[in-house]
């Protein structure tokens, strides 16, 4: 080597082009995503007592173990301090009921993780949203208690029992009729569910803090705005055309919007980027087809709540959206 | 109002180590090492050999293939070996070792005093040709081909590319301000050449300095320049031509496709300088920069000069390097050893420290789409990264559009996951250059 060189070789590392990163990172973004849901968490808290931290604590747990345990037995690098295990187990406390029984969350925990995520190889392979599996599958192996909501704490004073319906049951079960009467008034019902304060999986309820963290995501460019806009409309406007009993047009929008998982399924679990297309315009119409079929589900389905697996369903058509939405290629034009 | 393209990314551009240094000149190398290929095209013979004397300005490798550029000797002395030499792009390459007689002679004649004004377009050609001239950004593709379309392809628009758009650069940014008649003169001549009257500077708004020199020194060419937002990879040379044209160079096309052609600063500024004075193209200016180098400068560097002499001569090291690249961070290439020569391409030397150069574990896609959105040609790079995982060359072309990626970096460095895109990208784009080639 020339006099001036007081490098040894091999000591420069060699690689492609480009050298320089962004400081983006998979743990940042899921980080992030966890530390915005830590309100709605914690509202869940106040709202259903020590039962829902249990159950968040157990969800968390179990799922980040899971996957510590799989990676571990398949010789894979160790990867739970990403966040996205965590995430998974937050999102899955915060779609069942806060006081079900401790082994219920335990064995979504180990479906999520284990069946939704590694089977299909890990973060970035699975074909569905883990938190939503995980649900599914305890909503198909434990029906009633997936659907035994607890009292919140700020309708003590309003029902006796110790398990309360969700305003979409009553909904569906009832009518809308019966649903204003149980809140009081409209203006109490639209109060009473944007603030959070009724029946219904323990994180879902507060839209006003699930939406908070939603537009801070949209602000920091980790979820795109039309995804939440284009499904909540669709659900807004199909609601509203189809819901009503006085024929096109009677429905109650709002009440749709704000009730059941919407807020927390369009914000939280249809941006979830791995399992929706990657072009905008394919997610525009991901989120447009799991608003339609939110609806579908909602007005003549069985279930009075349909979010869960509309999005699952859309999840697997995107695969299909991603071949056929493409970007305009630069000079197309040959 | 700044005119911008769709994607592209905003890197922190890094320009403050070496923006504000005027080019300084360094001093005639003991000894230079001339790599024998330093164009794409076909590779020079020696028409020196061993113990002959030479003259700075002679030529000392040339062929006859059309698509290539000569050769010359940067400094005077004798030639003392013809043997393989680390190159920074090719590996290594035969080259040829000149040792300093220590006068600096010129080759007898230059340099001459000529103008431009007098001389046909043919004849300005072929100096272009006989000076060694080709793209200094990097390419390096010989510039009287780039000089001479076929005849059904109309040439318009000439742009001078001073967008500089890579991070750390500074060397366009110093010979704008310092040099900007040679820059107007080389414009004009390359005009002549190409046989049109609408000529345009794209320039980044980062200079605005360079921007108002600039206008200056146009004034009453029909020049036109044109600020640029900056966003990389403004300079590429397909968004430029869309920016600045509105139109797009077709799939699979070349400038030349929509009636343009681009040129890069410092091959202008060379332009000028064989076309006035005869000077072949034996040195360039140079950023050498990066937080690994004690004193970032632009400097005017013989050709064939040793990495390792040019940082020495920026005070060395005041941290270790990680990582010596040719170029700026997004396009350049990473060198493994200090003893590589300048070469014509050569438009930094980069010296990154750990910090500087920390990437971080590749992990798998998670498509967060936010390559989609960067890239400016409108491809999905996600999928070419995983089509590169698995060697998919055939669908990564037919399906993913391979070969419209113009490796700008863009996807990589907006990973979230740290995918090396681009070398996935390089790896298929190999594969199916070696299967045509089976076929």
């Amino acid at each position: 080597m020339s006099a001036e060189s007081k490098l040894e070789i091999g000591t420069l590392a060699v690689s492609t082009s480009p050298h320089i990163r962004c400081d983006e990172s998979i743990a940042k973004i899921m980080w992030t995503v966890n530390a915005v849901l830590v309100p709605a968490a914690l509202f869940s808290i106040y709202q259903f007592g020590l039962p829902a931290l249990r159950t968040l604590v157990i969800c968390i747990a179990v799922s980040m173990a899971t996957e510590y345990f799989i990676q571990k037995w398949q010789n894979k690098p160790i990867t739970v301090n990403d966040g996205s295990a965590f995430l998974t187990g937050l999102l899955l406390a915060m779609n069942i009921p806060a006081n079900i029984p401790w082994y219920i969350p335990v064995v979504g925990s180990v479906a999520a993780i284990g069946i939704a995520k590694h089977t299909m190889g890990g973060l970035g392979y699975n074909i569905f949203n883990p938190a939503l599996i995980g649900r599914a599958f305890l909503l198909a192996s434990w029906p009633i208690a997936m659907t035994t909501w607890p009292t919140p704490a700020g309708w003590a004073n309003k029902v006796d029992a110790v398990t309360a319906a969700t305003p979409l049951g009553i909904l569906k079960l009832q009518g809308y009729e019966e649903l204003v009467k149980f809140f009081g008034d409209k203006t109490d019902m639209y109060m009473s569910l944007f603030l959070g304060t009724r029946g219904g999986s323990a994180g879902e309820t507060s839209a006003v803090l699930l939406l908070l963290g939603g537009l801070y995501l949209i602000y920091r460019k980790y979820i795109n705005w039309q995804i939440p806009v284009c499904m909540i409309g669709t659900v807004g406007i199909i609601t509203w055309a189809f819901g009503g009993n006085g024929g096109l047009f009677t429905g109650d929008p709002l009440l749709n919007i704000l009730s059941g998982g919407l807020i927390l399924g369009a914000f939280f679990m249809a941006t979830d980027m791995v399992t929706i297309p990657i072009t905008i315009k394919g997610q525009i119409i991901f989120a447009v087809g799991a608003g339609a079929l939110t609806s579908l589900i909602r007005l003549i389905g069985g279930y009075p709540e349909g979010v869960c697996y509309a999005i699952l369903l859309m999840n697997c058509v995107t695969p299909l959206i991603d071949r056929l939405v493409r970007p305009v290629k630069f000079g197309a034009r040959r | 109002m700044t005119i911008s393209f769709r994607g592209g990314v905003h890197p922190n551009d890094c320009k403050g180590y070496s923006a504000g240094k005027a080019i300084e000149t360094a001093p005639v190398p003991a000894k230079v090492i001339i790599p024998t290929r330093q164009h794409i095209g076909a590779p020079c013979s020696p028409v020196v050999k061993v113990g002959d004397l030479v003259k700075k300005g002679q030529v000392i490798a040339e062929t006859q293939a059309f698509v290539s550029s000569p050769i010359h000797a940067s400094i005077s002395g004798k030639v003392v070996e013809i043997a393989d030499y680390p190159h920074p792009v090719f590996g290594s390459c035969m080259a040829i070792v000149i040792e300093s007689d220590g006068n600096d002679e010129w080759v007898d004649g230059l340099p001459l005093q000529r103008d431009w004004k007098a001389i046909e377009p043919a004849d300005l050609k072929d100096i272009i040709r006989q000076a060694g001239m080709v793209g200094m950004g990097g390419a390096t593709f010989p510039t009287h081909v780039k000089m001479s379309p076929p005849p059904e392809k109309k040439i318009n628009t000439f742009i001078l590319n001073a967008a500089e758009c890579e991070p750390y650069l500074t060397a366009d940014h110093r010979v704008l301000l310092e040099m900007p008649e040679a820059v107007v003169a080389g414009c004009l001549i390359t005009m002549k050449v190409l046989g049109v009257t609408k000529g345009v500077i794209g320039i980044e708004e980062n200079k605005p300095d360079a921007i108002v020199v600039l206008q200056k020194a146009t004034a009453g060419t029909g020049i036109e320049v044109v600020p640029l937002k900056t966003k990389y990879p403004q300079g590429a040379e397909k968004t430029l031509i869309r920016v600045i044209t509105g139109q797009e160079v077709p799939s699979g096309g070349l400038p030349m496709d929509v009636g343009v052609v681009v040129q890069n600063v410092g091959t202008v500024v060379a332009i000028a300088n064989a076309v006035e004075q005869g000077i072949p193209l034996i040195e360039r200016v140079t950023t050498v920069t990066g937080g690994a180098v004690a004193e970032p400068k632009n400097l005017r560097l013989r050709i064939g000069t040793t990495f390792g002499q040019a940082i020495a001569m920026c005070g060395g090291f005041k941290e270790t390097p990680v990582k010596i690249i040719m170029g700026g961070p997004m396009m350049g290439m990473a060198q493994r050893t200090m003893d590589v020569p300048i070469i014509k391409g050569t438009s930094g030397i980069l010296c990154l420290t750990a910090a500087e150069a920390d990437i971080g574990p590749e992990r798998p896609c998670i498509r967060c789409g936010r390559c989609v959105e960067a890239c400016p040609m409108g491809l999905i790079p996600s999928m070419l990264s995983i089509l590169g995982e698995r060697n998919e060359f055939q669908v990564a072309k037919e399906e993913y559009d391979l070969l419209d990626c113009v490796e700008c970096g863009s996807c990589v460095y907006t990973c979230p996951a740290k995918r090396n895109i681009v070398h996935y990208v390089k790896l298929l784009k190999a594969q199916n250059a070696a299967m045509a080639a089976k076929k």
